[in-house]
Protein backbone atom coordinates (compact mmCIF):
# COMPACT_ATOMS: atom_id res chain seq x y z
CA UNK A 1 0.00 0.00 0.00
CA UNK A 2 2.99 2.81 0.54
CA UNK A 3 3.55 2.61 -3.21
CA UNK A 4 0.32 4.71 -3.27
CA UNK A 5 1.59 7.08 -0.97
CA UNK A 6 3.06 9.54 -3.36
CA UNK A 7 -0.51 10.27 -4.61
CA UNK A 8 -2.16 11.80 -1.72
CA UNK A 9 -1.36 15.62 -1.76
CA UNK A 10 -0.65 17.61 1.56
CA UNK A 11 -3.06 19.40 3.07
CA UNK A 12 -2.34 23.11 1.26
CA UNK A 13 -2.22 21.25 -2.30
CA UNK A 14 -5.88 19.55 -1.97
CA UNK A 15 -8.27 19.86 -4.39
CA UNK A 16 -11.97 19.33 -3.64
CA UNK A 17 -14.85 18.25 -6.09
CA UNK A 18 -18.00 19.97 -6.22
CA UNK A 19 -20.72 17.95 -6.49
CA UNK A 20 -24.02 18.95 -7.56
CA UNK A 21 -26.17 16.59 -5.86
CA UNK A 22 -29.94 17.33 -7.45
CA UNK A 23 -32.11 19.10 -8.30
CA UNK A 24 -33.43 16.27 -10.30
CA UNK A 25 -31.60 13.25 -8.84
CA UNK A 26 -32.97 9.49 -9.03
CA UNK A 27 -31.72 9.16 -5.30
CA UNK A 28 -33.24 12.25 -3.71
CA UNK A 29 -37.49 11.31 -4.02
CA UNK A 30 -38.27 14.74 -4.80
CA UNK A 31 -36.74 18.01 -6.05
CA UNK A 32 -33.60 18.58 -3.73
CA UNK A 33 -30.44 20.51 -4.99
CA UNK A 34 -27.53 20.20 -2.56
CA UNK A 35 -23.94 21.50 -3.50
CA UNK A 36 -21.48 19.02 -1.94
CA UNK A 37 -17.46 19.34 -1.76
CA UNK A 38 -15.83 16.34 -1.62
CA UNK A 39 -13.12 15.29 -0.71
CA UNK A 40 -12.98 11.69 -2.51
CA UNK A 41 -15.85 10.17 -1.02
CA UNK A 42 -15.92 12.26 1.90
CA UNK A 43 -18.37 14.84 2.10
CA UNK A 44 -16.88 18.01 3.45
CA UNK A 45 -19.45 20.79 3.12
CA UNK A 46 -22.81 20.67 1.99
CA UNK A 47 -25.27 23.46 0.26
CA UNK A 48 -28.85 22.99 0.14
CA UNK A 49 -31.47 24.70 -1.69
CA UNK A 50 -34.69 24.72 -1.29
CA UNK A 51 -38.03 26.22 -3.08
CA UNK A 52 -38.00 24.38 -6.28
CA UNK A 53 -42.08 23.42 -6.29
CA UNK A 54 -42.79 26.72 -3.60
CA UNK A 55 -46.64 27.29 -4.37
CA UNK A 56 -46.75 30.21 -1.63
CA UNK A 57 -50.04 28.81 -0.28
CA UNK A 58 -49.59 31.22 2.78
CA UNK A 59 -50.20 33.96 -0.15
CA UNK A 60 -52.60 31.61 -1.77
CA UNK A 61 -54.62 31.43 1.58
CA UNK A 62 -55.11 34.73 2.42
CA UNK A 63 -57.55 34.85 -1.23
CA UNK A 64 -59.47 32.00 -0.09
CA UNK A 65 -62.59 31.11 1.71
CA UNK A 66 -61.94 28.87 4.48
CA UNK A 67 -63.39 25.26 3.57
CA UNK A 68 -61.67 26.04 0.11
CA UNK A 69 -58.15 25.65 2.27
CA UNK A 70 -58.50 22.33 2.74
CA UNK A 71 -57.11 21.74 -0.74
CA UNK A 72 -53.87 23.42 -0.18
CA UNK A 73 -53.16 21.63 3.26
CA UNK A 74 -53.60 18.44 0.68
CA UNK A 75 -50.19 18.91 -0.89
CA UNK A 76 -48.21 19.91 2.23
CA UNK A 77 -46.67 16.66 2.94
CA UNK A 78 -49.02 14.77 0.49
CA UNK A 79 -47.87 11.30 1.82
CA UNK A 80 -50.46 11.87 4.36
CA UNK A 81 -52.62 14.38 3.24
CA UNK A 82 -55.45 13.22 5.57
CA UNK A 83 -53.50 14.50 8.59
CA UNK A 84 -53.32 17.91 7.04
CA UNK A 85 -57.25 18.11 6.36
CA UNK A 86 -57.94 17.36 9.97
CA UNK A 87 -55.18 19.54 11.04
CA UNK A 88 -56.65 22.19 9.27
CA UNK A 89 -60.45 21.71 10.17
CA UNK A 90 -59.47 21.62 14.08
CA UNK A 91 -57.67 24.72 13.55
CA UNK A 92 -60.94 26.32 11.95
CA UNK A 93 -63.32 24.61 14.67
CA UNK A 94 -61.08 25.90 17.20
CA UNK A 95 -61.43 29.45 16.35
CA UNK A 96 -65.16 29.14 15.38
CA UNK A 97 -65.93 27.52 18.95
CA UNK A 98 -67.16 24.42 17.43
CA UNK A 99 -67.56 20.74 19.34
CA UNK A 100 -67.18 18.14 17.23
CA UNK A 101 -69.33 14.61 18.22
CA UNK A 102 -67.78 12.09 19.53
CA UNK A 103 -68.21 9.69 16.33
CA UNK A 104 -66.62 12.42 14.01
CA UNK A 105 -63.64 12.09 16.46
CA UNK A 106 -63.06 8.10 16.21
CA UNK A 107 -63.63 8.64 12.70
CA UNK A 108 -60.57 10.84 12.12
CA UNK A 109 -58.38 8.98 14.27
CA UNK A 110 -58.70 5.83 12.36
CA UNK A 111 -58.12 8.10 8.91
CA UNK A 112 -55.20 9.68 10.13
CA UNK A 113 -53.21 6.97 12.04
CA UNK A 114 -54.30 5.09 8.35
CA UNK A 115 -52.20 8.07 6.67
CA UNK A 116 -49.78 7.59 9.31
CA UNK A 117 -49.03 4.17 8.25
CA UNK A 118 -49.22 4.61 4.49
CA UNK A 119 -46.54 7.49 5.46
CA UNK A 120 -44.20 5.54 7.52
CA UNK A 121 -44.57 2.53 4.63
CA UNK A 122 -43.10 4.98 2.40
CA UNK A 123 -40.25 5.58 4.32
CA UNK A 124 -39.41 2.67 5.48
CA UNK A 125 -39.60 0.35 2.61
CA UNK A 126 -37.73 3.42 0.83
CA UNK A 127 -34.98 3.35 3.62
CA UNK A 128 -34.84 -0.10 2.58
CA UNK A 129 -34.54 0.52 -1.23
CA UNK A 130 -31.51 3.19 -0.98
CA UNK A 131 -29.98 0.72 1.28
CA UNK A 132 -30.42 -2.20 -1.86
CA UNK A 133 -33.41 -4.31 -0.15
CA UNK A 134 -36.17 -3.49 -3.10
CA UNK A 135 -38.27 -6.40 -1.87
CA UNK A 136 -39.58 -3.77 0.57
CA UNK A 137 -40.35 -1.46 -1.84
CA UNK A 138 -42.05 -3.77 -3.96
CA UNK A 139 -44.17 -6.09 -1.39
CA UNK A 140 -44.43 -4.11 1.54
CA UNK A 141 -45.28 -1.21 -0.73
CA UNK A 142 -48.73 -2.93 -1.89
CA UNK A 143 -50.25 -2.44 1.82
CA UNK A 144 -49.92 1.80 0.67
CA UNK A 145 -52.51 0.85 -1.98
CA UNK A 146 -55.03 -0.86 0.43
CA UNK A 147 -55.00 2.30 2.74
CA UNK A 148 -55.49 4.48 -0.20
CA UNK A 149 -58.97 1.95 -1.29
CA UNK A 150 -59.89 2.74 2.23
CA UNK A 151 -59.82 6.44 1.64
CA UNK A 152 -60.95 6.40 -1.99
CA UNK A 153 -64.10 4.51 -0.39
CA UNK A 154 -64.34 7.32 2.26
CA UNK A 155 -63.75 10.34 0.40
CA UNK A 156 -63.44 9.67 -3.67
CA UNK A 157 -59.79 10.61 -3.74
CA UNK A 158 -56.43 8.51 -2.89
CA UNK A 159 -53.75 10.76 -2.75
CA UNK A 160 -54.86 14.36 -2.38
CA UNK A 161 -57.66 13.80 -0.23
CA UNK A 162 -59.42 16.66 1.03
CA UNK A 163 -60.92 14.56 3.31
CA UNK A 164 -63.67 15.52 6.36
CA UNK A 165 -64.84 19.16 6.53
CA UNK A 166 -65.16 21.84 9.44
CA UNK A 167 -66.95 20.24 12.29
CA UNK A 168 -66.98 16.46 11.41
CA UNK A 169 -66.72 14.07 8.87
CA UNK A 170 -68.48 14.79 5.41
CA UNK A 171 -69.92 11.21 5.25
CA UNK A 172 -70.05 8.26 7.44
CA UNK A 173 -68.38 5.30 6.92
CA UNK A 174 -70.01 2.95 4.33
CA UNK A 175 -70.41 -0.53 4.44
CA UNK A 176 -67.74 -1.24 2.53
CA UNK A 177 -65.11 1.04 3.45
CA UNK A 178 -65.86 -1.05 7.29
CA UNK A 179 -65.08 -3.88 4.99
CA UNK A 180 -62.13 -2.76 3.61
CA UNK A 181 -60.78 -1.56 7.04
CA UNK A 182 -61.05 -5.51 8.46
CA UNK A 183 -59.60 -6.93 6.04
CA UNK A 184 -56.73 -4.34 6.45
CA UNK A 185 -56.55 -4.97 9.94
CA UNK A 186 -56.62 -8.35 9.41
CA UNK A 187 -53.82 -8.07 6.89
CA UNK A 188 -51.45 -5.64 7.50
CA UNK A 189 -49.46 -6.92 10.69
CA UNK A 190 -48.99 -9.97 8.48
CA UNK A 191 -47.31 -7.80 5.89
CA UNK A 192 -45.31 -5.49 8.60
CA UNK A 193 -44.38 -8.38 10.42
CA UNK A 194 -42.77 -10.34 7.30
CA UNK A 195 -40.91 -6.61 6.47
CA UNK A 196 -39.66 -6.45 10.12
CA UNK A 197 -38.34 -9.64 10.24
CA UNK A 198 -36.95 -9.13 6.66
CA UNK A 199 -34.69 -6.00 7.67
CA UNK A 200 -34.71 -5.73 11.38
CA UNK A 201 -31.76 -7.61 11.98
CA UNK A 202 -30.51 -8.08 8.35
CA UNK A 203 -26.59 -7.88 9.12
CA UNK A 204 -26.81 -5.83 5.61
CA UNK A 205 -28.66 -3.26 6.54
CA UNK A 206 -27.48 -3.26 10.54
CA UNK A 207 -24.04 -2.08 8.64
CA UNK A 208 -25.79 0.09 6.76
CA UNK A 209 -27.77 2.20 8.66
CA UNK A 210 -26.04 1.68 12.28
CA UNK A 211 -24.06 5.48 12.79
CA UNK A 212 -25.36 6.76 9.59
CA UNK A 213 -26.23 10.69 9.87
CA UNK A 214 -26.92 10.85 13.70
CA UNK A 215 -27.76 13.77 15.32
CA UNK A 216 -27.80 13.95 19.16
CA UNK A 217 -30.94 14.95 21.62
CA UNK A 218 -29.93 18.06 22.58
CA UNK A 219 -29.10 19.12 19.05
CA UNK A 220 -32.34 17.93 17.20
CA UNK A 221 -34.50 20.23 19.83
CA UNK A 222 -31.62 22.64 19.07
CA UNK A 223 -32.92 22.22 15.67
CA UNK A 224 -36.69 21.99 15.86
CA UNK A 225 -37.26 18.63 15.15
CA UNK A 226 -40.19 16.92 16.54
CA UNK A 227 -42.15 13.68 15.07
CA UNK A 228 -40.19 10.54 14.49
CA UNK A 229 -37.01 12.07 14.12
CA UNK A 230 -36.97 13.73 17.24
CA UNK A 231 -38.42 10.21 19.32
CA UNK A 232 -35.31 8.35 16.92
CA UNK A 233 -33.38 10.82 19.11
CA UNK A 234 -34.58 10.00 22.16
CA UNK A 235 -36.95 12.76 23.16
CA UNK A 236 -40.34 11.36 23.97
CA UNK A 237 -42.28 14.68 22.45
CA UNK A 238 -45.30 13.13 20.87
CA UNK A 239 -48.21 15.98 20.01
CA UNK A 240 -50.81 13.17 20.43
CA UNK A 241 -49.65 12.79 23.83
CA UNK A 242 -48.64 16.48 24.91
CA UNK A 243 -51.71 18.19 23.48
CA UNK A 244 -54.39 15.52 22.82
CA UNK A 245 -57.09 16.57 19.85
CA UNK A 246 -59.34 14.62 18.68
CA UNK A 247 -59.81 12.53 21.67
CA UNK A 248 -56.61 10.60 21.52
CA UNK A 249 -56.34 10.85 25.27
CA UNK A 250 -59.36 8.03 25.07
CA UNK A 251 -56.62 5.92 23.46
CA UNK A 252 -54.10 3.62 25.03
CA UNK A 253 -50.78 3.27 23.29
CA UNK A 254 -46.99 4.17 23.78
CA UNK A 255 -44.47 6.48 22.43
CA UNK A 256 -41.56 4.39 20.80
CA UNK A 257 -38.36 6.37 21.42
CA UNK A 258 -34.70 5.38 19.62
CA UNK A 259 -31.36 6.23 21.64
CA UNK A 260 -29.11 7.17 18.76
CA UNK A 261 -30.96 9.38 16.33
CA UNK A 262 -29.43 7.64 13.50
CA UNK A 263 -30.83 5.88 10.54
CA UNK A 264 -31.40 2.70 11.94
CA UNK A 265 -33.01 4.42 14.86
CA UNK A 266 -35.25 6.44 12.53
CA UNK A 267 -36.05 3.32 10.94
CA UNK A 268 -37.42 1.00 14.22
CA UNK A 269 -39.11 3.95 15.53
CA UNK A 270 -41.13 4.39 12.45
CA UNK A 271 -41.84 0.95 12.03
CA UNK A 272 -43.04 0.41 16.11
CA UNK A 273 -45.12 3.51 15.47
CA UNK A 274 -47.02 1.32 13.03
CA UNK A 275 -47.53 -1.28 15.28
CA UNK A 276 -48.82 1.72 17.76
CA UNK A 277 -51.18 2.67 14.87
CA UNK A 278 -52.43 -0.45 14.28
CA UNK A 279 -53.14 -0.35 17.98
CA UNK A 280 -55.01 2.71 17.55
CA UNK A 281 -57.11 1.89 15.37
CA UNK A 282 -58.29 -1.31 16.66
CA UNK A 283 -59.49 0.46 19.48
CA UNK A 284 -61.12 2.92 17.80
CA UNK A 285 -63.04 0.26 15.68
CA UNK A 286 -63.99 -1.06 19.12
CA UNK A 287 -65.22 1.92 21.32
CA UNK A 288 -66.54 3.46 17.88
CA UNK A 289 -69.37 5.39 19.39
CA UNK A 290 -73.18 5.83 17.92
CA UNK A 291 -74.23 9.19 17.13
CA UNK A 292 -73.92 12.00 14.19
CA UNK A 293 -70.92 11.92 12.00
CA UNK A 294 -70.61 15.63 12.51
CA UNK A 295 -71.31 18.84 14.21
CA UNK A 296 -74.43 20.79 14.53
CA UNK A 297 -72.84 23.97 12.74
CA UNK A 298 -75.47 25.03 10.00
CA UNK A 299 -73.55 28.11 8.97
CA UNK A 300 -69.72 25.40 7.86
CA UNK A 301 -71.35 22.12 7.47
CA UNK A 302 -73.17 21.88 3.93
CA UNK A 303 -76.33 21.04 4.34
CA UNK A 304 -78.09 17.40 2.43
CA UNK A 305 -79.17 18.27 -0.83
CA UNK A 306 -82.64 17.39 -0.10
CA UNK A 307 -82.99 19.69 2.27
CA UNK A 308 -81.38 22.41 -0.20
CA UNK A 309 -84.33 21.92 -2.46
CA UNK A 310 -87.30 21.73 -0.06
CA UNK A 311 -86.33 23.95 3.18
CA UNK A 312 -85.31 27.89 2.93
CA UNK A 313 -82.53 28.62 6.06
CA UNK A 314 -80.56 25.24 4.00
CA UNK A 315 -80.66 26.62 0.73
CA UNK A 316 -79.39 29.98 2.39
CA UNK A 317 -76.59 27.98 4.23
CA UNK A 318 -75.69 26.34 1.27
CA UNK A 319 -75.70 29.61 -0.89
CA UNK A 320 -73.34 31.13 1.84
CA UNK A 321 -70.69 28.05 2.25
CA UNK A 322 -70.16 27.70 -1.64
CA UNK A 323 -69.84 31.21 -1.82
CA UNK A 324 -67.27 31.26 1.32
CA UNK A 325 -69.37 33.94 2.91
CA UNK A 326 -68.81 32.18 6.54
CA UNK A 327 -69.03 34.59 10.32
CA UNK A 328 -66.23 33.81 11.78
CA UNK A 329 -65.06 35.49 14.55
CA UNK A 330 -61.85 37.73 14.93
CA UNK A 331 -59.19 35.73 16.85
CA UNK A 332 -55.46 34.20 16.07
CA UNK A 333 -55.36 30.84 16.78
CA UNK A 334 -52.32 27.99 16.68
CA UNK A 335 -53.16 24.20 16.50
CA UNK A 336 -50.95 21.67 15.74
CA UNK A 337 -51.61 17.79 15.13
CA UNK A 338 -48.77 15.39 15.23
CA UNK A 339 -48.04 14.85 11.26
CA UNK A 340 -46.25 11.74 9.88
CA UNK A 341 -42.85 13.60 9.89
CA UNK A 342 -43.31 16.13 13.43
CA UNK A 343 -45.74 19.13 14.67
CA UNK A 344 -47.72 20.47 11.79
CA UNK A 345 -48.82 23.37 13.65
CA UNK A 346 -51.25 26.03 11.52
CA UNK A 347 -51.48 29.43 12.88
CA UNK A 348 -54.03 31.54 11.41
CA UNK A 349 -55.23 35.31 12.10
CA UNK A 350 -59.04 36.12 11.66
CA UNK A 351 -60.23 39.65 10.94
CA UNK A 352 -63.58 38.22 10.88
CA UNK A 353 -63.37 38.38 7.11
CA UNK A 354 -64.18 35.44 4.61
CA UNK A 355 -60.54 34.64 3.96
CA UNK A 356 -57.75 34.46 6.52
CA UNK A 357 -55.98 37.85 7.24
CA UNK A 358 -52.82 35.85 8.29
CA UNK A 359 -52.28 31.77 7.77
CA UNK A 360 -48.35 30.65 8.69
CA UNK A 361 -48.03 26.88 8.29
CA UNK A 362 -45.29 25.34 11.19
CA UNK A 363 -43.86 22.66 8.33
CA UNK A 364 -41.64 20.52 10.41
CA UNK A 365 -39.79 19.68 7.21
CA UNK A 366 -38.64 22.72 6.63
CA UNK A 367 -37.26 22.81 9.86
CA UNK A 368 -35.98 19.50 10.36
CA UNK A 369 -34.33 19.96 6.89
CA UNK A 370 -31.63 22.49 7.92
CA UNK A 371 -29.90 20.29 10.07
CA UNK A 372 -29.42 17.87 7.00
CA UNK A 373 -25.54 19.59 6.37
CA UNK A 374 -24.10 19.07 9.63
CA UNK A 375 -25.65 15.31 9.93
CA UNK A 376 -24.01 14.36 6.64
CA UNK A 377 -20.37 16.69 6.80
CA UNK A 378 -17.82 14.26 7.62
CA UNK A 379 -19.86 11.15 6.04
CA UNK A 380 -19.95 9.35 3.00
CA UNK A 381 -22.27 10.14 -0.14
CA UNK A 382 -23.86 7.22 -0.28
CA UNK A 383 -24.68 7.91 3.55
CA UNK A 384 -26.31 11.04 2.92
CA UNK A 385 -28.67 9.87 0.58
CA UNK A 386 -29.81 7.14 3.46
CA UNK A 387 -29.73 10.09 5.82
CA UNK A 388 -32.25 11.92 3.36
CA UNK A 389 -34.82 8.97 2.98
CA UNK A 390 -34.67 7.80 7.25
CA UNK A 391 -35.36 11.97 7.28
CA UNK A 392 -38.45 11.57 5.23
CA UNK A 393 -38.21 15.19 3.85
CA UNK A 394 -40.91 15.48 1.54
CA UNK A 395 -40.51 18.08 -1.27
CA UNK A 396 -44.61 19.72 -0.82
CA UNK A 397 -44.30 20.45 3.05
CA UNK A 398 -40.64 21.33 2.44
CA UNK A 399 -41.21 24.37 0.03
CA UNK A 400 -44.76 24.70 1.01
CA UNK B 1 -51.32 25.60 35.95
CA UNK B 2 -53.76 26.56 33.18
CA UNK B 3 -52.99 29.42 30.57
CA UNK B 4 -54.38 32.25 32.87
CA UNK B 5 -52.16 31.24 36.04
CA UNK B 6 -49.60 30.98 33.41
CA UNK B 7 -50.03 34.17 31.65
CA UNK B 8 -50.13 35.87 34.80
CA UNK B 9 -47.00 34.23 36.10
CA UNK B 10 -45.36 35.16 33.37
CA UNK B 11 -46.26 38.70 32.78
CA UNK B 12 -45.47 39.12 36.68
CA UNK B 13 -42.08 37.49 35.86
CA UNK B 14 -40.78 40.13 32.89
CA UNK B 15 -42.75 43.15 34.19
CA UNK B 16 -40.07 42.47 37.49
CA UNK B 17 -37.05 41.58 34.89
CA UNK B 18 -37.72 43.72 32.07
CA UNK B 19 -39.97 46.81 33.47
CA UNK B 20 -41.73 48.67 30.72
CA UNK B 21 -39.89 46.91 28.40
CA UNK B 22 -42.43 44.31 28.95
CA UNK B 23 -45.46 46.04 26.83
CA UNK B 24 -48.56 43.86 27.88
CA UNK B 25 -50.35 40.96 26.62
CA UNK B 26 -53.55 39.15 26.41
CA UNK B 27 -54.94 35.34 25.86
CA UNK B 28 -55.58 34.61 22.55
CA UNK B 29 -57.69 31.08 22.95
CA UNK B 30 -55.37 28.56 24.86
CA UNK B 31 -52.66 30.64 24.29
CA UNK B 32 -50.65 33.44 26.43
CA UNK B 33 -49.69 36.16 24.46
CA UNK B 34 -47.10 38.37 25.64
CA UNK B 35 -45.71 41.77 23.96
CA UNK B 36 -42.27 43.02 24.10
CA UNK B 37 -40.01 45.60 22.79
CA UNK B 38 -38.48 44.53 19.87
CA UNK B 39 -34.87 46.00 20.93
CA UNK B 40 -35.14 43.54 24.14
CA UNK B 41 -36.62 40.71 22.23
CA UNK B 42 -33.20 39.07 22.45
CA UNK B 43 -32.99 38.87 26.19
CA UNK B 44 -36.89 38.41 26.97
CA UNK B 45 -36.50 35.24 24.96
CA UNK B 46 -32.90 34.45 26.51
CA UNK B 47 -34.40 35.15 30.01
CA UNK B 48 -37.02 32.38 29.23
CA UNK B 49 -35.05 29.90 27.72
CA UNK B 50 -32.09 30.17 30.47
CA UNK B 51 -33.85 30.85 33.87
CA UNK B 52 -34.64 27.15 35.36
CA UNK B 53 -38.08 27.93 36.53
CA UNK B 54 -39.46 28.65 32.84
CA UNK B 55 -37.15 26.45 30.61
CA UNK B 56 -38.81 27.68 27.63
CA UNK B 57 -36.14 25.61 25.24
CA UNK B 58 -37.89 24.79 22.42
CA UNK B 59 -38.69 27.40 19.64
CA UNK B 60 -41.97 25.39 17.98
CA UNK B 61 -42.25 28.40 14.92
CA UNK B 62 -41.63 32.19 14.15
CA UNK B 63 -43.28 33.76 11.75
CA UNK B 64 -43.81 38.02 10.53
CA UNK B 65 -47.29 39.30 10.12
CA UNK B 66 -48.37 42.63 8.29
CA UNK B 67 -51.41 44.83 9.22
CA UNK B 68 -51.46 47.97 6.90
CA UNK B 69 -54.14 49.46 8.86
CA UNK B 70 -52.43 49.64 12.38
CA UNK B 71 -50.87 52.22 11.61
CA UNK B 72 -47.25 53.03 13.32
CA UNK B 73 -47.24 49.17 14.29
CA UNK B 74 -47.82 47.67 10.56
CA UNK B 75 -45.35 44.53 11.27
CA UNK B 76 -45.44 41.94 13.72
CA UNK B 77 -43.14 39.40 14.60
CA UNK B 78 -43.99 36.29 16.38
CA UNK B 79 -42.45 34.00 18.56
CA UNK B 80 -43.88 30.77 20.10
CA UNK B 81 -41.77 28.60 22.50
CA UNK B 82 -42.55 25.43 24.09
CA UNK B 83 -41.36 24.29 28.00
CA UNK B 84 -41.47 20.53 26.67
CA UNK B 85 -41.40 19.43 30.35
CA UNK B 86 -44.13 20.85 31.65
CA UNK B 87 -45.95 21.73 28.33
CA UNK B 88 -46.76 25.32 28.24
CA UNK B 89 -46.50 26.93 25.47
CA UNK B 90 -46.50 30.63 24.76
CA UNK B 91 -45.99 33.40 22.17
CA UNK B 92 -44.11 36.45 22.20
CA UNK B 93 -44.89 39.12 19.57
CA UNK B 94 -42.87 42.51 18.98
CA UNK B 95 -44.48 45.20 16.99
CA UNK B 96 -42.45 47.58 14.59
CA UNK B 97 -43.10 50.50 11.81
CA UNK B 98 -42.71 49.72 8.35
CA UNK B 99 -39.72 51.61 7.36
CA UNK B 100 -38.06 49.76 10.70
CA UNK B 101 -37.78 46.07 9.83
CA UNK B 102 -34.45 45.42 11.44
CA UNK B 103 -35.07 42.82 13.76
CA UNK B 104 -32.48 41.16 16.53
CA UNK B 105 -31.81 37.38 14.73
CA UNK B 106 -32.36 34.79 17.38
CA UNK B 107 -30.19 31.98 15.60
CA UNK B 108 -27.47 32.56 18.27
CA UNK B 109 -30.01 31.20 20.68
CA UNK B 110 -31.68 28.37 18.46
CA UNK B 111 -30.17 27.44 15.27
CA UNK B 112 -33.53 26.37 14.12
CA UNK B 113 -34.25 30.32 13.57
CA UNK B 114 -31.86 30.20 10.85
CA UNK B 115 -34.36 29.07 8.13
CA UNK B 116 -37.31 30.23 9.58
CA UNK B 117 -36.13 34.02 9.82
CA UNK B 118 -34.60 33.69 6.16
CA UNK B 119 -38.34 32.31 5.15
CA UNK B 120 -39.41 35.35 6.99
CA UNK B 121 -37.14 37.66 5.05
CA UNK B 122 -37.96 36.47 1.78
CA UNK B 123 -42.08 37.11 2.53
CA UNK B 124 -41.77 40.39 3.93
CA UNK B 125 -38.22 41.64 3.74
CA UNK B 126 -37.49 41.71 7.50
CA UNK B 127 -33.53 42.60 7.89
CA UNK B 128 -32.64 39.97 10.69
CA UNK B 129 -29.35 41.58 12.58
CA UNK B 130 -27.29 38.89 13.22
CA UNK B 131 -28.39 36.37 10.90
CA UNK B 132 -25.41 34.40 9.34
CA UNK B 133 -26.79 33.99 5.84
CA UNK B 134 -29.94 36.22 5.37
CA UNK B 135 -31.01 35.40 1.55
CA UNK B 136 -34.14 34.25 0.29
CA UNK B 137 -34.90 30.99 0.75
CA UNK B 138 -38.18 29.95 -1.39
CA UNK B 139 -38.16 32.77 -4.03
CA UNK B 140 -35.83 32.56 -6.44
CA UNK B 141 -32.93 35.42 -6.15
CA UNK B 142 -33.68 37.99 -8.31
CA UNK B 143 -37.45 38.39 -6.87
CA UNK B 144 -37.58 42.48 -6.51
CA UNK B 145 -40.75 42.45 -3.81
CA UNK B 146 -41.61 40.98 -0.83
CA UNK B 147 -44.77 38.81 -1.25
CA UNK B 148 -46.72 37.87 1.65
CA UNK B 149 -46.77 42.25 2.24
CA UNK B 150 -50.86 42.97 1.79
CA UNK B 151 -49.61 45.62 -0.89
CA UNK B 152 -48.89 43.02 -2.99
CA UNK B 153 -51.39 41.27 -5.39
CA UNK B 154 -51.74 37.39 -5.37
CA UNK B 155 -50.53 37.16 -8.94
CA UNK B 156 -47.78 38.65 -10.03
CA UNK B 157 -49.78 42.01 -11.75
CA UNK B 158 -46.37 42.70 -14.42
CA UNK B 159 -46.98 39.53 -16.35
CA UNK B 160 -48.08 39.93 -20.06
CA UNK B 161 -48.60 36.14 -20.20
CA UNK B 162 -51.55 35.33 -19.91
CA UNK B 163 -55.06 36.63 -21.94
CA UNK B 164 -57.70 37.21 -19.88
CA UNK B 165 -60.21 38.38 -22.51
CA UNK B 166 -62.19 34.87 -21.97
CA UNK B 167 -62.30 34.84 -18.14
CA UNK B 168 -63.01 38.26 -17.47
CA UNK B 169 -59.94 37.93 -14.71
Amino acid sequence: MSTNNHLIKPEAEKEYNILNLGPTHPATHGIFQNILKMDGEIIMHADPTVGYIHRAFEKIAEHRPYNQITPLTDRLNYCSSPINNMGWHMTVEKLIGCEVPKRADYLRVIIMELSRIADHVICTTIIGQDTGATTGFLYFFQMREKIYEIFEEVCGARLTTNIGRVGGMERDFSEVAWAKLKIFMVEFPKFLKEFQSLIERNRIFMDRTIDCGPITGERALAYGFTGPNLRAAGIDYDVRVANPYSSYQDFDFSIPIGSNGDTYDRFMVRIQEMWESISIIKQAVDKMPKGEFHADVPEFYLPNKEDVYSKMEALIYHFKIVMGEMDVPKGEVYHSVEGGNGELGFYLISDGNRSPFRLHFRRPCFIYYQAYPEMITGGLLSDAILTMSSMNVIAGELDA
Amino acid sequence: MNTTELFDHLSEKLKSQFGDDFIGGEIQYDFPVLIVEKKRIIDVLQFLKNTPELNFNFLTTLCGIHMPENKGAELAVMYQLHNMVENWRIRIKIFMEDGDTKVPSVTSIWPTANWMERQEYDFFGFKFVGHPDLRRILNMDEMNYFPMRKEYPLEDGSRDDKNDKMFGR
